[in-house]
């Protein structure tokens, strides 16, 4: 029975709970208090010679977006696919071990994957890009003059798959453990084989789960700071979509990084309110997250 | 005629026997039906009769079954075509829940046949829903989530889903032990319907139901005092004795049509469990 008297255990446990409310609260009123100057900046006060908020907002938000959405397309089809095996195909002291890789990737610190993406993946993935570039050129992503370093948007993008592949998995592999073994049973018993069982009883009770974990892996990649800012070679208010050239737009995240160290007054304020942005970017892909898995147990 | 034939089969948990040595033949068009307690086998049986048993962890057997002379578990056979001719229905009702009532009726003929016409489709879910008697309830609201329906129309739409790819037999594991008794006599009457068609195979934990539906009855029970005398038997001929404590097997114990069953059992341990003395 709970007890409606005030014990210290309810009283320190509602000072947790109502602690993080006020974080939150504090870090919105910090970033809108403290970015609001710069809306109404104008030239020669902001970061990287910006003429106005926008155009310095603008493409960081576009490569945020950019970057994080190519990651998910790589990310969401391992994610599933590993998923998948570990719940269905895998011998269970396979799934283990695997199972525990996964949660490993889940702990190497964001600065490891930025040296890994810079010295390892980068030059390894120079040579393809030219070739790439050489025979898909007439594709939009890979036109223009292939980056001879690999330090690209999509080299970027594919470190992040790699960091969000575990949290996605893992949200997916909790849902597929859960599918009901009478549907896995019926669908066996109509004469559906492995993978058709998967299509009819396992992918629809799950698919809600696989959207919601594609949406935090999102949420995670456009947050990411360390490992773009180390990997990607940007250039200043540029907004494209060649993805292998050495000329690649900026994410908020990593641009914060970068600038922040040296800047002061009104500049601070630009990138405080770029904070903001990402902020709000993040909170609408947790809060579509939360809603699509809420429904789910309507 | 004969459509399924059992020989000399024992059905495996791993290294644990759950059932020993049952010969049984099984006639076609006609209802069969499993009786015994708890642990006597019976599902474990039922489920090696489509090959259902070796997609539990362990699951295997040794022995035949053969369905109209051919051995389902011969080399080469694969154990997904075994399914499609032996359809089951499961104790607690298992429709889809993402599937609408006539996708749910049609998903085993989408596995394999993707190009159905949409006038077929729709004759043959008509078609199915009649013979699990669904049709008259259902027929308006065919588009609605088969999981919306009540227990004993769920019941039936799972009957309805696996005689819609026109199996030879369709097997019952309790199918009526998770139902009222209006919608379990329902179920009733419809198999005795069905076996105009199918042979029907159903294991059940109620006595009164195999009197009331089926042609032959057949009584499994893990007999402890045998188990432990044969295994005496067995450890004095020099075979290895099972370690203490293992569970006694199910065997088969008496199989005879219904009636007589019922009216006139052989084995005492049949006369006592259907008298009530136990199980």
């Amino acid at each position: 029975m709970r007890s409606e008297t005030l014990t210290p255990q309810r009283a320190g446990a509602a000072a947790a709970a109502f602690s993080v409310v006020a974080a939150l609260a504090a870090v919105l009123g910090f970033l809108l208090i403290q970015g609001w100057p710069a809306l109404s900046a104008g030239l020669g006060e902001l970061p990287s010679h910006a003429e106005n908020m926008w155009q310095l907002a603008g493409p960081l938000v576009f490569g945020s977006v950019l970057v994080a959405a190519i990651a998910m397309l790589f990310a969401l089809p391992v994610a599933l696919g590993t998923a998948l095996y570990l719940v269905f195909y895998a011998p269970k002291r396979v799934a283990t071990v695997l199972g525990g890789a996964l949660d490993l990737l889940a702990a190497v610190p964001s600065v490891v994957y930025g040296l890994w993406g810079i010295m390892v993946l980068a030059p390894a993935l120079a040579g393809p890009y030219a070739w790439l570039n050489e025979n898909l050129g007439w594709i939009p992503f890979f036109a223009g003059e292939a980056s001879a370093t690999g330090r690209t948007a999509l080299t970027a993008a594919l470190v992040l798959a790699v960091m969000v592949l575990p949290l996605t998995a893992s949200v997916i592999r909790s849902a597929l453990a859960l599918v009901p073994e009478a549907s896995i049973e019926g669908a066996y018993a109509l004469g559906a084989t492995r993978w058709e069982t998967i299509k009819l009883a396992a992918l629809p009770f799950a698919r809600r789960s696989i959207v919601a974990g594609s949406m935090l892996g999102l949420g995670r990649a456009l947050g990411e700071t360390m490992a773009v800012a180390m990997v990607l070679s940007p250039t200043p208010f540029l907004i494209g979509i060649k993805l292998l050239t050495s000329e690649n737009p900026n994410t908020v995240a990593a641009y914060l990084a970068q600038t922040f160290p040296e800047s002061h007054g009104i500049e601070t304020s630009a990138l405080i309110a770029l904070g903001l942005a990402l902020f709000a970017i993040t909170c609408a892909v947790n809060s579509l997250a939360r809603w699509i898995t809420r429904e789910k147990t309507k | 005629m004969n459509e399924l034939e059992i020989k000399d089969l024992n059905a495996y948990y791993g290294d644990f026997l759950a059932v020993s040595q049952v010969n049984m033949d099984i006639p076609d068009k006609s209802i069969t039906a499993f009786i015994g307690p708890s642990g006597c086998g019976k599902s474990t049986l039922l489920r090696t009769l489509n090959r259902m048993h070796e997609a539990v962890p362990g699951g295997r057997i040794t022995g035949e079954v053969a369905l109209e002379g051919q051995d389902l578990y011969g080399s080469g056979v694969d154990p997904v075509g075994v399914r499609r001719k032996v359809g089951m229905v499961f104790q607690k009702a298992n429709p889809f829940p993402s599937m609408s009532i006539y996708e749910n009726v049609i998903a085993g003929v989408r596995l394999r046949n993707k190009r159905i016409s949409r006038k077929d489709a729709d004759e043959l879910v008509e078609r199915s829903l009649r013979q699990a008697n669904l049709w008259d309830e259902v027929h308006d609201r065919l588009q609605t989530p088969g999981g919306a329906l009540s227990g004993g129309q769920q019941q039936r739409l799972c009957i309805a889903r696996a005689v819609a790819v026109e199996p030879k037999v369709i097997l019952l594991d309790e199918p009526c032990s998770a139902l009222d008794p209006v919608s379990t006599l329902a179920i009733e009457q419809l198999l005795l319907e069905l076996k105009e068609r199918y042979t029907v195979v159903i294991v059940t934990h109620n006595m009164q139901q195999a009197a009331r539906v089926s042609d032959q009855t057949a009584f499994f029970h893990a007999d402890a005092e045998a188990w432990a005398e044969l295994t005496r038997l067995e450890a004095t001929l020099g075979d290895k004795s099972l370690p203490q404590g293992t569970r006694p097997p199910g065997r088969l114990v008496e199989y005879a049509p219904t009636d007589e069953l019922f009216n006139n059992p052989r084995n005492k341990a049949t006369a006592d469990y259907l008298s009530g003395r136990f199980g």
